[in-house]
């Protein structure tokens, strides 16, 4: 064969590859490549000193610590009570079920600011809940507290929709096995259903934590805003953005961007060995 | 495995309480707080001038956005479903960026390419075009945030699809785009229309990105959800929420759309599933 016929067959035989993937390489290196590079350029254009001073400063740990914790608090409930509703949702039928399987996509559709607004009120001293809890001395809106709960409803669908097609797949052999081998049920879920479910769960974990890293409207209102306390990263970044300082502002983005590229990569290795799993079932 | 009645009964219970705080409330405090003095005062910050300024451009926004990712995600899916080729997980994750961006960098990497201390800010001012402050950077940001949307939709359907009725009609001797618009798109005309009910919806709906783009120029430069923003920071809580059913509403609609779409998918089996990511 020519080296032409050779390299077609390699490719698959319907036209088309030039032009749909020469359009998909430039449009992704226009909107998306050559401006995220810019984060990247202009913060190694700043000097080692420079950088490792804005990135570091008090006020950047401050924020990266708030917005971090935060997430991972929200990501570990979201976890637990994720499960528990994909659990729910897979294995017992009850009325109202398709609503709830409903309910579980409401992060996803509901707008940041709209969903920062609506929690802002609702946990805030006046609110349904912020009155409620107010005679116990506890205060949610304009605290950590305030942004790990807004996070915790960002956060919730995905660990639902990262266990439930894992446990669908399951099935109900190997607990009916062990079952019969005499099992207790609360033997038989730790034993052999969580295991099956962790990588899954795990996966959703990141996902959630990765998200909530980087989010700005529903946490925007609800944060209180105050350097150094309730200051959230990417506020940090519009800051400085804001006096003009884009080294500074684009300093902190690559912080970010690094630790977000990190999360990415845990959860592709995650959602893999999820999927193996469910191969294998 | 049978759980014991009172587990399953105190499991219910504790999500049930769980899922109504954390999910049902939220939703049900736009509405009360938008209808809390009446639908009059509802209506009426509907059509304030700022209102339906924010309502055009945000239209306006959505319907120069869709197209390009209209074409993109057809592209992009064409070549990673019809063809080999090493590095295809390399680029689905470059389509996946957007989404492990934080909102606020999408913007930011614009300001710094067009805004005035930005790569271009000295060009673009020299020839008084304004990018950053103006709907051409709320337009680009934007389009940042939403390349993957319609991608994602089309990939797994098509690569459920299989290449198998177009190759047999390249056999019959038809050529490219007849393949295309004969025999592939109308496979997939409902992923495409799903794909592009949660790209316009998060067109939409983008508050993070375009905020740090806009310039938040009353009656200019503001989107519904900056407006939104506005009117909370402004203490008028009434108008804000209204203005902010306008998107909760839209947002119901996709979940709506999405729930016709996989009773659908239950009736015709095989054409894959739509996903139910709008993240952010």
């Amino acid at each position: 064969m020519s080296g032409w016929r050779r390299r077609r067959a390699k490719l698959g035989v319907l036209p088309g590859f030039g032009l749909s993937m020469g359009f998909t390489l430039f449009y992704l290196a226009l909107i998306v490549l050559i401006p995220l590079s810019t984060v990247a350029v202009m913060a190694l254009g700043m000097s080692w000193e420079s950088f490792w001073r804005v990135a570091t400063s008090e006020r950047a740990l401050a924020a990266y610590r708030l917005s971090f914790g935060a997430a991972f608090a929200a990501a570990a409930v979201n976890l637990v009570f994720g499960t528990a509703v994909a659990w729910l949702l897979v294995r017992y039928r009850f009325p109202g079920k398709r609503l709830l399987d409903a309910a579980v996509d409401l992060p996803f559709a509901l707008p940041t600011a709209v969903a920062g607004i609506s929690l802002t009120t609702l946990y805030s001293t006046k609110g349904w809940i912020g009155a409620a809890l107010e005679p116990f001395g506890v205060k949610i809106a304009y605290t950590p507290l305030g942004v790990a709960m807004a996070l915790v409803f960002v956060g919730f669908p995905f660990v639902v929709r990262s266990v439930q097609p894992v446990l669908e797949a399951l099935g109900r052999e190997s607990e009916e096995a062990a079952a019969t081998l005499g099992a207790s049920w609360l033997r038989t879920f730790f034993r052999v259903v969580l295991p099956e479910l962790v990588p899954a769960a795990l996966a959703g974990f990141v996902l959630a934590l990765a998200r909530g890293v980087g989010e700005y409207g529903s946490v925007i209102f609800i944060a209180g805003n105050m350097p150094m306390k309730t200051e959230i990263a990417p506020l940090l970044i519009m800051t400085r953005l804001e006096q003009f300082d884009y080294p500074g502002a684009a300093a902190i983005a690559l912080v970010m961007l690094v630790l977000s590229f990190a999360l990415l990569f845990a959860i592709n290795v995650l959602q893999w060995k999820a999927a193996q799993r469910l191969r294998s079932v | 495995m049978q759980e014991p009645r009172w587990f399953r009964a105190v499991l219910g219970v504790v999500t049930a309480l769980f899922v109504a705080v954390v999910l049902v409330l939220p939703l049900a405090t736009v509405f009360e707080q938008a209808f809390r003095k009446g639908v009059g005062v509802y209506l009426d910050a509907l059509t304030e001038p700022d209102a339906v300024a924010a309502i055009r451009l945000t239209l306006v926004t959505a319907a120069i956005v869709l197209p390009f990712q209209l074409a993109f995600g057809l592209a992009a899916s064409w070549a990673l479903t019809r063809f080999r080729f090493p590095g295809k997980r390399l680029l689905v994750s470059m389509i996946d960026l957007p989404f492990a961006v934080s909102p606020v960098i999408a913007g930011l990497v614009f300001v710094l390419l067009f805004g005035s201390r930005g790569w271009f800010g000295p060009w673009l001012e020299q020839h008084d075009i304004r990018i950053v402050f103006a709907m051409p950077g709320i337009v680009l940001a934007t389009m940042f945030v939403t390349v993957p949307f319609v991608a994602r939709e089309l990939v797994p359907v098509m690569q459920s699809l299989g290449t198998g009725e177009e190759e047999a009609a390249a056999t019959l001797g038809a050529k490219g785009w007849t393949l295309f618009w004969r025999i592939t798109l109308p496979n997939i005309r409902w992923a495409l229309f799903y794909g592009a009910v949660l790209c316009a919806a998060r067109a939409m709906g983008e508050f993070g990105a375009v905020s740090v783009v806009s310039g938040h120029i009353r009656g200019e430069t503001n989107t519904i959800p900056l407006h939104v923003e506005i009117l909370y920071n402004d203490y008028d809580f009434t108008a804000s929420f209204a203005v902010a059913s306008l998107l909760t509403l839209i947002g119901l609609a996709t979940m709506a759309v999405k729930r016709m779409m996989e009773w659908g998918e239950a009736r015709y089996a095989g054409r894959g599933e739509p996903s139910s990511e709008v993240v952010r």
